[in-house]
Parts: C-alpha cells; structure tokens; sequence
C-alpha cells in the first residue's frame, strides 16, 4: 500500500504495458516504486487494436501468458484496392505480427507482475501537476486520489500517461504535433464474420483510409477487430471517420454479415522521435514518449522495450545516487539503440505515402508479391520498388 | 466554445492528445475544456465519432 508520507526512488504515471514494465524492471533492480492510474481497472477500458509481436515482446522479456493471447497468428496479408495481396508469414514479417491479445488482460498481467516484483499500485489516482523543489528540479507529483488532493515525493517521475501525456507536456518535452503525425482511430469488434482467422489483414485504400489503413485483427474463427486509423489532416469534416469506416464495412459483404459488439476509439502519435525524453529527475516511455511504430501505430512492443530500459535506468540510478539528466541518458542511448533508426525510417515513409493514389498502391503490392522478399519492412520494400517502378519511389530517395 | 455530447463520447482521449493548447481534459469519464481553448477545431474534426460541436458563445 502507498505510503504518502514516504519518498519514493519513482512515481510512475500510468499502468499501461510501459509504465508497468518500467516498474517491474525498477522492482526487480531494488528500486522503490509506486505506480498510480486514475482508472479503477488497469487495462479497461480498451483503447487498442491489440495486435503484437511476438518478437518484440520476447526482446523485452515480457513474461508471455496464453490468458492474454487471443489468437496466434500465421502471418499478414497487405490488401492493396484492386483486391491483389501480399501473403507475409511470421518469419518474413519482421516485427509486426505476432499475437492478437486480450488488451484489458495483458495490462493487469504487467501490473500484476510488477506488483508482485515489488512495486506499489495506486488506482483512481490522477496526477495534477508537477512538484519542483526551490531550484526547479521535479521532485514529485500532486495528484487527486478518490476526491482528496494529495502528494507523492520521488526522486523520478516517469510520464507513461499516453498519447495525450500530460506529464510529458507539462515537462515541455513533447513538442506539439503536425496535422500528419497524429492518427485518429475508430474499431468495432464483430462477430458472425466470414474471415481468415490466422492472418491479420492491412487494407490500402485511397478511397475509404486515406493517410493510413483499414485492418482486421482476429480473436477468433468468425470474430475480429475491424477498424481504421487515418492521419487527422485527411479527416474533412466531424464525423469523417465513422463514415469512413462504416462506408468500408458496407462495401464488403463478408464484414458487413457480422454484428458490432464492442467500439472502441483512440488516438495514435505517428510524429518523428522527439529530442529529449529525458530531464532532470523525470523521464518518458511509450505512447507518452511518442516511441509508436509511425507507420503500423504499433505501441505495445516499442512501449515493453521502452519500459525495460527505462526500469534498468531507475534501479541504476537509485544505486548511483544520482538522477540528473545526464545520468538519465543511459535510458535516452538504450531506447534510442533499440528503436530510433526504424522509427525515424517509418515516419519518412509514412510521410511519402501520404497522398498516392490507389493505382500506386496496386503497384507496389502487385511488385512486391511478384519478387518476393526475405523480410518485409519498409527498407527492402523500397529497395524492392525502385528496381522495378524507380518513378514510384522519387519520393523515397533519402531513405534508400 | 466546444461542446462534448455524452451520449456518443466514447472517453477515448483522442481530442485531449490531439489538442495542441492543452485546452482538454479527461476526467473519470467525461472531457472537460477549459479556457485554453483558440478555437481550432482540431478536436471537432478528430474526434472518431464525431461527439463534438463547436457552438456560439
């Protein structure tokens, strides 16, 4: 139980996988930790299309449970709009697929485990605002726990508080975001579907995503998530999503048979790597980091990574005294080390696809299935493209 | 000023990360805007299911 009269080594603002795994790490290195969340149920409700990979949640030493994995999949399929695809299996997919989870029970799984390692766990509780001591060193939060206005004293605070971080801004370390680097997203779960239930499916299409995607990520045999992220610049008016999304379900009959039985809505930052996720005495991780795969959205794996490193770097610096930024650097080189080159790679390319049209789409999928590729990402399908169709990748130059 | 109709909100967030003037917040299981607001309209447009409304006054 928290003890509010204690300091502790860190607060850790949100127990989503980052902020779980962060504590679970800072546990495990010796470090006294309390995270607070201000549901009243880690991990409900869902805001999440609740796909993983298998490797990059292997890579961050997740313990992997059957209670939260929905379905195994086989591997991808890349649906361009002339109804052409690309089949990618596991192997050949790099990090991208992998799982489908139970999102709400992968979320208290990481809590749990943290737990368990040694970290205290404060719900309903909201952070208010930053604490700084006489020289403008953050030292805590303040934070309004079931109605009362309290404070939490720790040498770090840890902003794991999502896309909408409030921490992160408050910090002044999350520049504000372009009209193209943040995604809308809107998913129904459905039922009665007649899908391939061992592939998770992307749909290219100008007509119904454009500036991003229209997926189905199966739970089971007839049961899926069908939703759609779309960058905000391309939303014409209030409303445009739904539309959208709905137009799509409408056009495909084997989706539109099913029946909705759960909607789920969230926002997504697809921005470029910030400077600085680190200063003295507080650090980001995840969503709150804005370290999401900027051309898939994908968190969850690049959040578990994040979060190691960054729970290693709080145990270090309990052991080493010191929180400065510049001790803090140790987590800023990891997770750059891990993930920055292919986060800044993706964001480019997010960026050139903006605005093709559906007939280059149909190209570039049609090329790709063609030649075949060893490992599909970004890079080599570039590479792939510019040997045959040099004129669709003009755009790409500076990434090949 | 900027309305939230709680009958189709879905507390999702999207609006409060999307807002560049800090001017949304998600509190239990309602959005509250505050006086941050300049009337961009980015939350309105954003929003996934289409719960806000930008209103006179």
């Amino acid at each position: 139980m928290i003890d509010w009269n204690m300091e502790y080594d860190a607060v850790i603002v949100g127990a989503g996988p980052a902020g779980s795994h962060t504590a679970r790490f800072a546990a495990e290195g010796g470090a006294k930790v309390v995270i607070i969340e201000k549901r009243q149920e880690v991990g409900s409700p869902v805001r999440c299309a609740e796909g993983a990979a298998r490797r990059s949640l292997q890579e961050a030493e997740v313990i992997i449970d059957p209670k939260w994995i929905s379905g195994e999949m086989d591997g991808a399929m890349i649906i361009a709009p002339n109804g052409n695809y690309l089949e990618v299996d596991e192997a050949k997919a790099g990090a991208e697929v992998g799982y489908v989870i139970e999102r709400d029970l992968f979320d208290q799984a990481l809590a749990k485990t943290a737990v368990q390692r040694g970290a205290e766990l404060v719900l309903k509780c909201s952070a208010t605002a930053l604490i700084k001591d006489d020289t403008g060193k953050v030292c805590g939060v303040k934070v309004n726990h079931m109605g009362e206005e309290k404070e939490i004293r720790a040498k770090l605070v840890i902003g794991a508080d999502g896309h909408e971080s409030l921490i992160g801004r408050w910090a002044g370390l999350l520049p504000k975001l372009e009209k193209n680097d943040i995604i809308s997203g809107l998913q129904y779960r459905m039922t009665n579907l007649d899908i391939n239930h061992k592939f998770v499916q992307f749909y290219l299409t100008k007509e119904f995503a454009p500036g991003g995607y229209i997926w189905i990520f199966p739970k089971d045999e007839t049961t899926a998530n069908v939703g759609i992220g779309i960058v905000i610049s391309e939303i014409k008016h209030k409303g445009h999503l739904k539309e959208l999304l709905d137009g799509w379900i409408a056009a495909n009959p084997k989706i539109a048979q099913g029946e909705i039985i759960d909607i789920i809505a969230g926002g997504i930052p697809v921005g470029h790597p910030v400077d600085a996720t680190v200063m003295d005495g507080l650090m980001l991780v995840g969503d709150a980091g804005r370290q999401t795969d900027p051309i898939t959205g994908g968190g969850i794996g690049n959040g578990c990574k994040a979060g190691r490193e960054c729970g290693l770097t709080i145990a270090a610096a309990v052991k080493a005294n010191d929180f400065s930024a510049k001790f803090l650097q140790m987590y800023e080189t990891a997770w750059r080390d891990l993930l920055e080159e292919r986060l800044y790679r993706n964001w480019m390319a997010k960026e050139a696809c903006l605005g093709l049209d559906d007939d280059v789409f149909n190209k570039i999928i049609t090329t790709m299935d063609e030649v075949g590729i060893t490992e599909v990402n970004v890079f080599n399908l570039l590479v792939v493209i510019k040997d045959k169709h040099p004129e669709l990748v003009e755009k790409f130059q500076d990434l090949i | 000023m900027i309305e939230v109709d709680p009958r189709i909100c879905l507390h999702c967030a999207q609006c409060v990360g999307t807002c560049p003037y800090m001017a949304l917040e998600l509190n239990d299981m309602h959005i509250e805007v505050n006086d941050n607001c300049k009337k961009c309209l980015w939350c309105v447009v954003s929003c996934p299911v289409g719960a806000l409304t930008m209103v006179e006054g």
